[in-house]
């Protein structure tokens, strides 16, 4: 299986402040893995580092960025467009797949002309999902998926991030609520919580500096 | 032993602390030395005694133009080699160079009253000061409203950066804009000086006063910089724990 | 980058977008001077190339803070950073978007303006050229203004006191070459300088911009 995501001796900070460390894990095409911890431990931080968006405080990130598909709670999402315009905007700024499989992947086809403020939260979630769809990444990089979904919502979202896993794809999601997807490995960042006296090898942040 | 060596905090704060009483003692010496010498020099035949001003007017308008380049040093040593230091002396300067402005452009109104007749004139250079002013305000302003330190040094780099480029850019403006009242630069190294030395030597000795009350001004807030910093660090680590 | 470009022109006349606001501002504006100044068509003749140009410059400040505010609230911001897409290309798009949809507006309906305040017909040609060359620095600057201020609440005052500034130059020779066309003579000088102005702005900030947006969105 070919290696989509490798990293060593992670560490993070968040508002100056070192929050995780030392995590390391490698994520393999067909692959999920679930980040698990406690509110405020620095999930998000992680992933936005994964994904490119801040870099690390410490240690190595081996993943091409061209291959990862980062998704929060905000999706990105125009209220004024329309569903399919919302997903066409991001599909030519991506260069993924076509439209319209993905709007049948996700039950969207009867609303795709519909204006995205008018969908419902699990509506939105599915366009959300969609989105992902269109960029043709392989990573999909997932910041609390289904918060604010219901049951049947849920099972929905399982079903797709399946259905990428199978098609060779690969997932990393933080959460901290049941996925439904119990094949997924769990790493649980509650043990790599940085110490207070935080180890100033290459002191990232005023914090450090001064601390 | 590298220069670099003093972007260590601690090694900063150890040296400055060493070097302050000197400095407060120059500046202290310095200062009013030129300020007296200065206040009794003979009067101008022209101006009469409003040219004592100038012993205020030039040396202020002088430090605000260089603490802001001293600001955009600072912020590329921060942007490019990431020496924490700097970025804070960089924020430690600001306000100096805000309050330098400021003296620079009421000395000016004063003195422009008895010898133009009016206390404000577009100016090419009174203009170009007012508009420095306005980038000090915005500098200090992006600061204090960011509250991650690394972001906001960040920030007011690239602020720092683009301000000196715009800053430059609105001189040459203002004098295509306006001609202006301003004599030329008074003082110049090129033959046949067009100030006499009872005024230079007093004006040098109050330059020099300015400028040592600057660094001893710049050490102690870059100081308390570091303190607050450090504090803060230490009560994120405390607040965790 | 066509994509981003649409989109946000899109979003701009769908409802809500905040199109030509800008320029019913500059109406606002223009129709307040005279009850300030006096009706006398030689006074505001006289003070109407920097009316216009002032005016232009605030009705374009109006509508920075949502070339990248709506899309870091929603976070398009972070796809559009993990996007092939380059930042900076995202940035001179999105300012090419808010120039299309308040500078060109300004452009076009600049003369009408001139002749509510007795801008002589000689000089209405180059009040025109003088926006045209001139309201995209706005724009670029003004994109500057927003990626500096974009993770702040209240950050539109700020965002004021960071962006007029560095409008000065841009407002000096545009006014400047108004005023000469106003008064008969030749403002090609004060217009050379102005178009390269906003060359160089269009050529360096949005790295500038670019960069300030990648350490606001960590």
């Amino acid at each position: 299986m070919a290696v989509l995501v490798r990293v060593h001796d992670l560490a993070v900070s968040r508002g100056g402040r070192r929050a995780i460390e030392g995590v390391g894990f490698t994520l393999s095409a067909g692959e999920a893995l679930i980040l698990r911890g406690p509110n405020g431990i620095g999930k998000t931080t992680l992933l936005r580092t994964v994904a490119g968006l801040q870099p690390p405080t410490q240690g190595r990130i081996e993943a091409d960025p061209d291959a990862i598909a980062y998704a929060a709670h905000a999706d990105g999402l125009k209220g004024a467009l329309s569903v399919a315009e919302n997903l066409r905007f991001w599909r030519a700024v991506f260069g993924g797949p076509p439209v319209e499989p993905a709007l049948a992947a996700m039950n969207l086809i009867a609303l795709a002309e519909r204006p995205a403020a008018m969908l419902s939260a699990g509506q939105k979630r599915r366009l959300g999902l969609a989105r992902l769809l269109v960029t043709g990444r392989p990573v999909w990089v997932l910041d609390e998926p289904t918060v604010s979904l219901d049951a049947g919502s849920v099972a929905l979202f399982a079903g797709a991030v399946r259905a990428h896993l199978a098609a060779q794809g690969a997932a990393l999601i933080a959460t901290h609520i049941d996925l439904g997807l119990p094949e997924a490995r769990v790493l649980d960042l509650g043990a790599h919580k940085a110490a207070a006296t935080a180890p100033a090898r290459a002191p990232a942040s005023f914090d450090e500096v001064f601390g | 032993m590298s220069i670099w060596e003093y972007a260590n905090p601690v090694k900063f704060m150890r040296t400055s602390g060493a070097v302050l009483p000197w400095l407060v003692g120059a500046t202290a010496i310095c200062l009013p030395a030129g300020l007296i010498w200065g206040w009794s020099v003979p009067e101008d035949y022209k101006q009469g005694a409003t040219v004592k001003i100038m012993f205020l007017h030039v040396p202020s308008a002088m430090m605000a133009i260089n603490i802001w380049v001293m600001m955009l040093v600072a912020s590329l040593i921060w942007l490019i080699r990431r020496h924490h230091v700097s970025a804070l002396a960089a924020r430690a300067a600001a306000p100096i160079g805000a309050v330098m402005t400021v003296v620079a452009l009421v000395t000016g109104a004063v003195w422009g009253q008895p010898t133009w007749g009016t206390w404000w004139e577009w100016d090419p250079r009174l203009t170009s000061f007012l508009i420095l002013l306005l980038f000090y305000l915005g500098y200090m302003a992006l600061w204090s409203a960011i509250e991650n330190p690394d972001s906001a040094a960040d920030l007011t780099g690239v602020m720092c950066l683009v301000g000196s480029v715009f800053a430059f850019l609105s001189r040459y403006a203002a004098h295509f804009w306006n001609q202006g009242l301003h004599q030329g630069s008074t003082i110049s190294v090129a033959p046949g000086d067009r100030i006499s030395s009872v005024y230079s030597y007093p004006l040098y000795t109050c330059m020099l006063g300015f400028f040592l009350l600057f660094v001893t001004l710049l050490l102690i807030r870059t100081r308390t910089e570091i303190r607050r910093r450090r504090t803060a660090a230490l009560l994120a680590r405390e607040m965790r724990a | 980058m066509l994509a981003l470009l649409i989109r946000d022109l899109r979003l701009a006349t769908r409802a809500g977008g905040g199109f030509g606001l800008g320029l019913a501002f500059f109406l606002i504006v223009c129709t307040l001077v005279p009850f300030g100044v006096g009706p006398e068509g030689g006074t505001l003749a006289l003070i109407a190339p920097g009316i216009l140009w002032v005016g232009a410059l605030l009705a374009c400040l109006l509508s920075l803070d949502r070339i990248f505010a709506l899309d870091w609230e929603d976070g398009s911001l972070d796809l559009l950073a993990t996007a092939p897409l380059p930042m900076e290309g995202a940035v001179l798009v999105k300012a090419a978007a808010h120039w299309i949809t308040t500078g060109l507006p300004l452009v076009v309906a600049a003369p009408v303006f001139g002749i509510l305040l007795h801008l002589p017909s000689g000089a209405q040609g180059w009040l025109v050229a003088a926006l045209l060359l001139g309201t995209p620095a706005l724009s670029i600057l003004g994109a500057f203004g927003a990626a500096l201020t974009v993770g702040l609440r209240r950050g539109g005052l700020l965002m004021s006191l960071l962006v007029l500034p560095l409008y000065v130059p841009t407002l000096i020779f545009g006014a400047e070459a108004v005023r000469r066309g106003a008064a008969g003579g030749d403002g090609t000088t004060p217009l050379v300088l102005l178009a390269g102005i906003t060359l160089a702005t269009l050529a360096a900030i949005p790295f500038a911009a670019a960069g300030a947006l990648r350490v606001n969105l960590r």
